[in-house]
C-alpha cells in the first residue's frame, strides 16, 4: 500500500476529519480538524470528499517519505516545505514518487498545517471516524515510523493551486447570543463586545484562552448552574471570568456559564492564532449571523472550482482569460475571499439586549 | 436568572444551529424524566431539517440544518410538541437495564470518602449505607465517552465541586458532587469527590457496544470489601463483577 512513512515529527501531529457529528447522547464530541475550511482546501486540491482525513500538524512539521506514488495537497497555516530539498508551494497539490522525501517546517504564521493525501489517509475507523480524540481515549498521536497509508485514489490530477482566505493572524471573532447570554448583565455584554483579547498561553484543540485587561466576565450565580450542553464556539467564563472559546473537541457538557457561541465559520480564525495574536469579539444578531455562515458555506462549496493549475501553462491560459473576460472585475490573482466584508467591526452591540 | 424567574419548560437557542428546551433550572427527578420523554418524541417526530437530538440533566437539545428549517418553524413544533402534554409525568423509555456494580468505598482505592461523609454530617459508615444502598438513574451522558451522571441522590449530598481538582482519578472512579455521581470512563483530571471505585468500564474502543450504559439505565453501588473488589476485577476485567437485568417496561 503506497502511503507517507513518518521520519521526524512533532509532539500532537493528529490524524484528523470532520469529527464524530451526531453522537453527544453517548457523551461523544464532535471533534475533527481545528480547521475545517483546511480540510475543504486540501479536498478541492486533490478533486476528493471532504470527508477524508488528513494529517493535522500543530506548531511543528515533520520528516515524510513515500513509500510509493502518492498524490498530496497542504493546507491551512503556511509552513516552508520541500520536496528532496526543492521548495513545494503550499495551498497547492503535488506528485511524490516512492523515496522522496517531504519536509516540512515550522508555519510561517498561524498554528494548524495539513498534509492531504490522495485517497485520504486510510487509518482505523473509531466510533465512526478517523479523527484522534485523546482526551476521549480516541487513537494516538502520530509517531516517528507510523505509516500514513493512502486509501484508494481515484484521481490523477496534480500541480493545482487555490488563494486561500487568511485566517492565520487573528481579527473578529462574530458571536451570536445564546441560551446562557442573559445570566450576563447588559452591561457586561457589552464590554466583552468592546474590549481587545489577544489569544492566551493556554490553548489546545479542546479551547483557546483569551486574555485582557481590567475586570473579567462573570455571570451572576456564576458557580451554581447545572451542567449543560457545549456546542462548539461557546464562550464559556471560568471561575475568575476569564473567557475560553471552545473548539470542536471541547467536552460535550460544562458547569460554568457561556456568554454566546463564536459562528462556526469563525472558528478556523480562533484554532490558527498563535499565542498573543488579537482578537476581540463582535455581537452579531442570529440572522446576521446565519447569513454570514450561509456565505461561507457557499464559499467552500466554490473552493473546487477555484483551484488554478500553478504553472502558467500556455494551454490554460486562454481558460484564464476568458474566465476573467466573463468574471469582470475580478483578477486571476484576487483572493476570492477578500470581500468578507461582514468581518467589519461596527456592528451595533447593542444587538444583544 | 438576571430579568427574574424563568417559567419553564423555556426554549432558547443554542449557537447558531441548535435549540435547546429546558424544564427546569435545577435538577429534579421530573425535569430529567420530562427530557427523557420529550427527546424521545421529538426523535419519533422525524421532522425534516433535524440532524441530532440529546438529553442533558433537565434539557433536550436539537441541532438542525437551519437552511432546511428556520428557528421560528421549529420553535413552533417544539411549543405544539410541548403542549401536548405534561412532560414531567411521562413515564421513563422502555429498553432501560439495571445494573449492581461492586463498589469498594474508602480505602486507599477511592481516599476522599472521609471528606465527603464528613460534609454531608455523617459518619463513614452511615456514609457508606447511604450511598452504597441508592438506586440511582443515569441522568445523562457527558464530558466524555460513556461517562455518566447519576443520581439524584439525597439533598444531604447536595457538596460543592472542590475549588482544587484532583489531578487524576483512574477508570472507574465513582465521585461525587451536587448530589450526582459521576462513574469515570476515563482516567481524567476532576472536581468532584472520589468517593468509590469500581472496575466497571463505561468506554471500551473496539468491544461490540463500545459505550455500556444508556440515560435511564438505573445502577446501584454496592459495597464489597477491597479483596471482593479485587476478586471481581480479576474475573471480569470489563466491568468489575457488574451485574446487567433489563427493566420492564
Amino acid at each position: 500500500m503506497s502511503g507517507l512513512r513518518v521520519r521526524r515529527i512533532g509532539p500532537l501531529a493528529s490524524i484528523q476529519d470532520q469529527g464524530r457529528a451526531g453522537q453527544l447522547q453517548q457523551g461523544v464530541s464532535r471533534g475533527g480538524a481545528a480547521d475545517f475550511l483546511a480540510l475543504a482546501e486540501g479536498a478541492a486540491l486533490l478533486r476528493q470528499d471532504a470527508s477524508l482525513a488528513a494529517l493535522e500538524l500543530a506548531g511543528i512539521g515533520g520528516l515524510f517519505e513515500a513509500t510509493g506514488p502518492v498524490r498530496i495537497a497542504l493546507t491551512g497555516a503556511p509552513m516552508q516545505t520541500s520536496l528532496d530539498g526543492a521548495a513545494l508551494a503550499w495551498n497547492a497539490s503535488h506528485q511524490l514518487q516512492a523515496g522522496q522525501r517531504l519536509e516540512i517546517g515550522a508555519p510561517k504564521k498561524g498554528l494548524y498545517g495539513y498534509l492531504h493525501l490522495g485517497g485520504g489517509i486510510a487509518s482505523e475507523m473509531l466510533l465512526g471516524a478517523r479523527a484522534i480524540h485523546l482526551m476521549s481515549g480516541l487513537g494516538k498521536a502520530v509517531a516517528v515510523g507510523d505509516l500514513l497509508p493512502c486509501g484508494v485514489d481515484r484521481g490523477r490530477e496534480v500541480g493545482l493551486g487555490l488563494q486561500a482566505e487568511d485566517r492565520f493572524q487573528g481579527g473578529v471573532l462574530r458571536i451570536v447570543a445564546s441560551f446562557q447570554s442573559e445570566l450576563f448583565a447588559n452591561d457586561v455584554r457589552a464590554r466583552f463586545g468592546a474590549t481587545a483579547f489577544k489569544r492566551g498561553s493556554r490553548a489546545n484543540r479542546r479551547g483557546v484562552e483569551m486574555v485582557s485587561d481590567g475586570a473579567g466576565f462573570t455571570a451572576a450565580g456564576q458557580l451554581k448552574f447545572l451542567s449543560e450542553i457545549i456546542v462548539p464556539g461557546d464562550v464559556q467564563m471560568t471561575g475568575d471570568g476569564k473567557p475560553f472559546v471552545l473548539l470542536r473537541e471541547a467536552q460535550t457538557t460544562g458547569g460554568y456559564p457561556r456568554i454566546g457561541t463564536v459562528l462556526p465559520c469563525d472558528l478556523a480564525k480562533v484554532a490558527q492564532a498563535q499565542s498573543g495574536t488579537d482578537l476581540r469579539f463582535c455581537w452579531v444578531s442570529l440572522e446576521e449571523g446565519l447569513a454570514a455562515q450561509a456565505k461561507h458555506d457557499k464559499q467552500v462549496k466554490a473552493l473546487p472550482a477555484s483551484c488554478r493549475p500553478l504553472l502558467r501553462d500556455p494551454a490554460m491560459m486562454q481558460d484564464l482569460l476568458s474566465h476573467q473576460l466573463i468574471s469582470g472585475a475580478v483578477s486571476a490573482d484576487a483572493n476570492p475571499f477578500d470581500s468578507t466584508d461582514n468581518h467589519s467591526t461596527d456592528t451595533n452591540s447593542g444587538d444583544i439586549t | 436568572m438576571g430579568q427574574g424567574a424563568m417559567d419553564f419548560p423555556v426554549i432558547r437557542s443554542a449557537g447558531l444551529d441548535g435549540m435547546l428546551v429546558t424544564f427546569s433550572e435545577a435538577l429534579t427527578e421530573p425535569s430529567n424524566r420530562g427530557a427523557l420523554a420529550f427527546c424521545d418524541a421529538v426523535k419519533a417526530s422525524g421532522w425534516p431539517g433535524v440532524q441530532e437530538t440529546s438529553t442533558s440533566l433537565a434539557s433536550v437539545y436539537i441541532r438542525f440544518d437551519a437552511e432546511t428549517l428556520c428557528h421560528g418553524a421549529l420553535k413552533d413544533r417544539l411549543w405544539t410538541l410541548l403542549d401536548q402534554r405534561d412532560w414531567t409525568q411521562a413515564v421513563l423509555p422502555p429498553g432501560r437495564r439495571f445494573w449492581q456494580v461492586p463498589t469498594v468505598y474508602g480505602t486507599d482505592l477511592a481516599p476522599q470518602l472521609g471528606e465527603a461523609a464528613a460534609a454531608a454530617g455523617l459518619s463513614e459508615a452511615e456514609a457508606i449505607e447511604s450511598l452504597g444502598s441508592a438506586r440511582v438513574r443515569v441522568l445523562t451522558i457527558g464530558f466524555a465517552p460513556g461517562q455518566p451522571y447519576l443520581g439524584p441522590l439525597g439533598a444531604e449530598w447536595n457538596l460543592p465541586r472542590q475549588t482544587e481538582l484532583t489531578p487524576r482519578v483512574p477508570t472507574g472512579a465513582l465521585v461525587l458532587a451536587i448530589s450526582q455521581f459521576v462513574l469515570f470512563a476515563t482516567s481524567a483530571p476532576t472536581g468532584w469527590r472520589h468517593v468509590g471505585q469500581t472496575g466497571f468500564q463505561g468506554f471500551q474502543l473496539g468491544s461490540q457496544d463500545p459505550i455500556a450504559l444508556r440515560v435511564g439505565d438505573e445502577m446501584v453501588f454496592t459495597p464489597v470489601s477491597k479483596s471482593e473488589y479485587q476478586r471481581a476485577c480479576a474475573k471480569d476485567p470489563h466491568f468489575g463483577g457488574a451485574s446487567r437485568a433489563e427493566i420492564p417496561a
